[in-house]
């Protein structure tokens, strides 16, 4: 398990190695938020069953 | 901006792999059991959609639906405002589309995480990772708010929205801190973040009285956990794949392989 210890961006300071991986984390909650729990009528229905299929709530 | 950018192409492509799995699953688990469901839904007429009141003179209108559901009274109108999927192809696709967009917004997330405590470097520590992503997203929401049918009685839905989201940060930070800390006091701290939400307690509906039978909501539950906890194995396990051949090629590309 500890042989691919490799991390990316180990050379870049680690400031900025925080801001984009937050950035990156942050991408990817407004992604999810947007598709599972915008209250828009047509973002709700197109992703319907997706959301009764994740358990996210719905209705 | 090198790491950004790699992150969000491992992520890419497990999202992709991982949306496309959930999709075929839900498909054959999940779907037909939310179709099942809204039978029942429309038959019922009372829940938390706005129904076209249907006048009685409607009673003859043949509804394509109504074939398992005694609802002669059901108008035709459709159910919700807004737009919405026909039923069949273009309902299918846009379940592929909703899976394949947030299962590249969970690798996202899974992936930037994983790069602070280290990174995923083969596809058995993905598996490991996977799993703690179904606790956080999947099991712990799921304890108070369990996956819900079309027709099902259900609290206010930005009380339930907050108390999910709140759930979901606690775990994580609570897993955080027992995987990544080794001071009993914060292990401590990190039960009672796990904890804490379900002390509080999910929003719960004022009535439980629901048209849907108790044998099809189990069904689901079951459905819909297992679906996910293979799509965050499947999520894991591709990030560890993807991500080990980027870096194991050559090490002097660690940093700039995209």
């Amino acid at each position: 398990m500890n042989t691919a210890s490799v991390s990316f961006g180990a050379s870049v300071s680690s400031q900025s190695r925080f801001m984009q991986l937050a950035l990156a984390a942050f991408l990817g909650v407004f992604v999810m938020g947007f598709v599972g729990f915008s209250h828009i009528d047509a973002v709700h229905n197109a992703a319907h069953d997706y959301r009764h299929s994740m358990g996210f709530p719905c209705h | 901006m090198t790491l950004f950018r790699n992150v969000v192409f491992i992520a890419a492509i497990a999202g992709l792999v991982a949306g496309v799995v959930l999709a075929c699953m839900q498909a054959y688990a999940t779907v037909p059991l939310i179709l099942k469901a809204e039978v029942y839904e429309q038959a019922g007429g009372g829940h938390t959609h706005d129904h076209v009141a249907a006048p009685a003179a409607n009673a003859g209108d043949t509804n394509a639906m109504t074939g398992a559901a005694p609802a002669p009274t059901e108008a035709t109108a459709p159910e919700e405002e807004g737009w919405a999927p026909a039923d069949g192809f273009e309902r299918f696709a846009w379940n592929v589309v909703a899976n394949v967009v947030t299962g590249i917004g969970f690798a996202l997330i899974l992936v930037a995480a994983s790069e602070f405590a280290g990174g995923i470097g083969n596809w058995r520590q993905g598996l490991f990772w996977g799993l703690a992503g179904f606790a956080v997203f999947t099991l712990a929401p799921n304890l108070g708010l369990p996956p819900e049918l079309p027709a099902m009685p259900a609290a206010d839905l930005t009380q339930r929205q907050i108390w999910w989201t709140a759930t979901v940060v606690a775990t994580a930070a609570g897993l955080g801190l027992l995987a990544f800390r080794r001071s009993p006091p914060l292990a401590l701290v990190a039960v009672a973040l796990i904890v804490a939400p379900h002390i509080v307690g999910a929003p719960q509906p004022g009535s439980f009285e629901s048209p849907i039978p108790e044998g099809l909501h189990h069904q689901f539950v079951v459905a819909v956990t297992l679906t996910n906890l293979v799509f965050w194995l499947v999520l894991g396990a591709v990030v560890g794949v993807v991500r080990g051949r980027l870096t194991g090629t050559t090490t002097s590309l660690r940093d700039s392989f995209a």
